[in-house]
């Protein structure tokens, strides 16, 4: 018996010291939105690949949670889809963060239907409408006489808060269900023949079942498919947005580093293989501003 | 010498009982000093009795919680209405029915059942569940207030299963034997003597299995659909009380009011359960005294 403790406590002595170790190895943190979480684990496996012991870890949770890490000073690069909010700036000055924002790539908000839906263009205007619940019914967009269901975000994520602030100006649908991240809302409107749903544009690369709506700003306006790199970054696209990673204050050399990494052509390359679109100019302009 | 030796380890045991009431004292408190603070901005009745909740609302805030509320009870009653018959068959099974050998293979079998992560049975839930639910249905999506009675139900069943089974095989011998001595063939000693003897360890049971239904938090979020609005049936999605709570405390700024509010639903829940539990305790402690006479 008193053996059997000590090979336990042993076991436990050795546990506790390797744990120790791999702690030692000084992970850098990367947290938050699960639109940017498949790239930004792409560029830092690549990246860790070509730095040996640079360790990075990057996590989801949503851009709130994210950027709520970056506040309480649990992670060194927030990635966040939605900018931050000026009570969110406020909050991390009073706590001394200095949110700084660089943009690693744009994303073309994407609107999904089912497949076998024949809506596939809407305006700006109706989709908002769909949201709010003002719209209950695809026959009033031209569809089939069939009920629409919603599928959203949870309001951690910057999804939900871009899509609310830029699309609806206006609360969702309570009706509206809110599924844990991209993939989910992909699977379930795969899945229902009257699903509606919103995500980044990397996630409807190669998928199937689904039909990407084309978006038009106003009625009469062209309507503009996600999926064009032209009409995402000319704007053309009327629901582009950056895509962000917040740092607090002046950047380390080691989040430099890896960001500098992000913005080269190698990370650009990666972010368009992801399903994403490079940066334009005015960003590549902004970013430098941190000196990147 | 051998006295004190006793004494030091009496002792021991009492602080580590003190240790769980000092626990359970101090998760009640802070709960109770984090909530407090959201009637403050929100009113009581507005908490309790409204039914929209929407704390990071595009332009008004609102913190009414009784659709999640509502949302909760009804996977919990829905999970309790599958799994209690479902249950109780299969105890008074293990415990009549099958043979020896069969009962030593299949009970540890259903509470191995209790042992599977809760997010791999709401995995299940989205790509097994839903889908066949919105195809029983004829709905369009299976994410609904059913989906998340159905996962709950399976995991509750060991709770129900293991302790009801319990209960069976503890009825006195001479209740079943003086049934058979009156006349009573086997069927009948197990509804009309065993089961009836029995009852207050079942209903224990399954009060236990409803109180692990009514705070699960990861199949609920995943399988249910989490629409905040009011649900009017069972083919509607719902939101539990634990699923805003785990959707909502991650990114929420500290010391807010949305951030009270969430302790304050946590506090109805916490509530909820103290009550279930300190009532199928007294059921229990009434069952093992009756059985002692």
């Amino acid at each position: 018996m008193n053996g059997k403790l000590k090979k336990l406590g042993l076991g436990l002595a050795l546990f506790l010291a390797l744990s120790q170790v791999s702690y030692a190895k000084d992970m850098m943190q990367i947290k938050g939105s699960d639109t940017l979480i498949n790239l930004v684990q792409r560029l830092a496996e690549v990246y860790m690949e070509k730095n040996p012991g640079k360790y990075i870890a990057v996590t989801g949770g949503g851009s709130g949670t994210g950027v709520a890490a970056l506040i309480n000073g649990k992670c060194a690069i927030a990635n966040s889809s939605r900018n931050m909010e000026p009570k969110e700036i406020e909050q991390a000055m009073s706590v001394g963060v200095n949110p700084q924002r660089a943009v690693i790539a744009m994303d073309g908000l994407t609107v999904v239907t089912n497949a076998g839906n024949p809506v596939d263009k809407l305006t700006v205007d109706q989709i908002g409408k769909i949201f709010r619940g003002e719209i209950t019914n695809w026959k009033d967009v031209s569809g089939q006489d069939m009920h629409i269901n919603l599928y959203g975000r949870q309001s951690n994520s910057g999804t939900y808060v871009f899509f609310r602030d830029v699309v609806l100006a206006g609360e969702y649908s309570q009706k509206m269900d809110h599924m844990n991240g991209n993939a989910q809302i992909i699977e379930s409107v795969k899945q229902d023949a009257s699903g509606i749903g919103y995500v980044g544009v990397g996630y409807v690369k190669d998928v199937t079942g689904i039909t990407v709506v084309k978006v038009a700003s106003r009625p009469g306006a062209e309507y503009a498919n996600p999926l064009s790199k032209e009409a995402v970054l000319s704007g053309k696209y009327p629901i582009a947005r950056p895509l962000n990673q917040y740092i607090n204050g002046t950047p380390s050399e080691r989040i430099k580093d890896f960001i500098a990494f992000e913005l080269s052509e190698e990370g650009q390359k990666i972010v368009e293989e992801e399903g994403f679109f490079r940066i334009p100019g005015e960003y590549v302009e902004f970013n430098k501003r941190l000196g990147l | 010498m051998h006295r004190q030796k006793e004494n030091i380890i009496k002792s021991l045991f009492f602080l580590n009982g003190l240790l769980v009431v000092i626990a359970l004292l101090g998760i009640f408190l802070l709960l109770l000093f984090n909530a407090l603070p959201t009637f403050k901005d929100v009113k009581f009745s507005e908490f309790i009795f409204r039914a929209n909740w929407n704390p990071s609302a595009y332009l008004e805030s609102s913190y009414g919680i009784l659709s999640q509320v509502v949302s909760t009870l009804m996977v919990t009653i829905g999970s309790l209405i599958i799994a209690v018959p479902l249950g109780i068959g299969t105890a008074a099974y293990l415990s009549d029915v099958a043979s020896p050998r069969v009962r030593e293979i299949a009970k540890p079998i259903v509470e191995i059942l209790a042992g599977i992560p809760s997010v791999v049975i709401g995995f299940l839930g989205i790509v097994l569940v839903g889908p066949l639910i919105a195809k029983a249905t004829g709905n369009y999506s299976g994410l609904n207030a059913l989906n998340g009675s159905v996962l709950l139900a399976v995991m509750s069943l060991p709770t129900i299963v293991s302790l009801s089974e319990d209960a069976l095989g503890s009825v006195p011998k001479s209740y079943t034997e003086a049934s058979l001595a009156l006349g009573g063939n086997p069927w009948q000693t197990l509804i009309r003597v065993k089961i009836p003897a029995a009852s207050s360890g079942i209903l224990a049971a399954t009060m236990l299995g409803m109180g692990r239904a009514i705070g699960e938090t990861m199949t609920v979020l995943m399988a249910t659909g989490n629409a905040p609005a009011m649900p009017k049936s069972f083919l509607e999605p719902v939101r539990t009380m634990t699923a805003t709570i785990a959707i909502e405390l991650g990114e929420v700024p500290y010391y807010t009011t949305h951030f009270h509010s969430l302790f304050a639903i946590g506090l109805v829940l916490f509530i909820f359960t103290f009550i279930l539990n300190l009532v199928s305790d007294i059921i229990l402690h009434r069952y093992e005294k009756r059985m002692r006479v």
